[in-house]
């Protein structure tokens, strides 16, 4: 088994998106994953309710898989909030892919706010059975 | 495999835990004057709850991606919404996690809305991973304008 391939080490803590944003409370959520490797390849889900595919961006940026959304509410003029445990509506995260990952073969969906993402190994990387022919 | 999880994966969790309220002590689970709610959690309780409130309505929005809506329980009794449901996150077999953030297994939230709200008028929709409950609230509860006759 290989070591870590995707390293969560770019992700951004709200905290740090405060000080960035120059006091400023701007606060970006950072969606809870869930990051899979298996013999071909990663998977990872990303939670983001709120989320709608023309609201998603997700991209390759060099080695980086860079990942932002915005959630979508319904609010009329007249209502105020009385009470929240999300308090931005911008989900941001981003991961190192590591070599030999297959970036130009990433594929997504997101249903029901849950975004999966699969990265496939480069298929000259990836684990090949060897047959054995008898004579 | 069989969904079970080894020890190291509870002290794992326990730290994303941590972790969890400490943001949440930064910005999470506070109401807008900055007190702590009586029933807030940490950011990492499931599902995150926001409510807003208009003269006419309160609405509830519950931050609850990947469930079946269907088997979501929603209860309300005078003014205290309960929630409560089952996340089922299938564990991936024959292979590493390097993360496991997200929520899964059974949860429950109670959530005090204003007194005026009236349990017979909800409705309740699921899009994009967000319920969204509306409460209508009582008539006779909005302010009214007084006419000063002369």
């Amino acid at each position: 088994m290989n070591t870590q391939s995707v390293r969560p080490g770019s992700a951004e803590s709200a905290s740090e998106a405060r000080n960035r944003a120059g006091g400023r409370r701007e606060f970006v959520l950072r969606p809870p994953v869930d990051v899979f490797e298996d013999r071909d390849g990663i998977t990872f889900w990303a939670d983001m309710p709120g989320v709608s595919r023309d609201r998603l961006n997700l991209r390759i940026d060099g080695n980086a898989l860079l990942l932002e959304g915005d959630i979508e509410f319904q609010i009329k003029g007249d209502m105020e909030a009385l009470y929240a445990d999300v308090h931005s509506t911008r989900y941001q995260c981003s991961f190192v892919l590591s070599t030999e990952l297959d970036a130009t073969q990433v594929d997504a969906k997101l249903k029901d706010g849950v975004l999966t993402v699969r990265i496939p190994k480069r298929a000259e990387l990836q684990p090949r059975r060897i047959e054995v022919r008898t004579t | 495999m069989l969904g079970l999880r080894s020890p190291y994966d509870d002290v794992f969790n326990e730290f994303r835990r941590l972790e969890r309220e400490f943001d949440a002590l930064l910005d999470g689970g506070t109401t807008l004057s900055g007190s702590r709610n009586i029933r807030a959690f940490s950011s990492g309780t499931f599902p995150a709850v926001n409510v807003a409130a208009s003269p006419e309505a309160v609405t509830v929005y519950l931050f609850a991606p990947g469930i079946d809506a269907r088997s979501l329980d929603l209860s309300i009794q005078q003014n205290v919404l309960s929630i409560s449901g089952t996340r089922d996150v299938k564990p991936q077999e024959n292979g590493t996690y390097f993360r496991q953030e997200r929520f899964t297994g059974p949860f429950r939230r109670v959530v005090a809305l204003p007194e005026d709200v009236d349990p017979e008028k909800v409705a309740a929709r699921y899009d994009a991973g967000i319920v969204q409950i509306t409460i209508d609230r009582r008539a006779s509860e909005k302010p009214r304008r007084i006419d000063i006759q002369s």
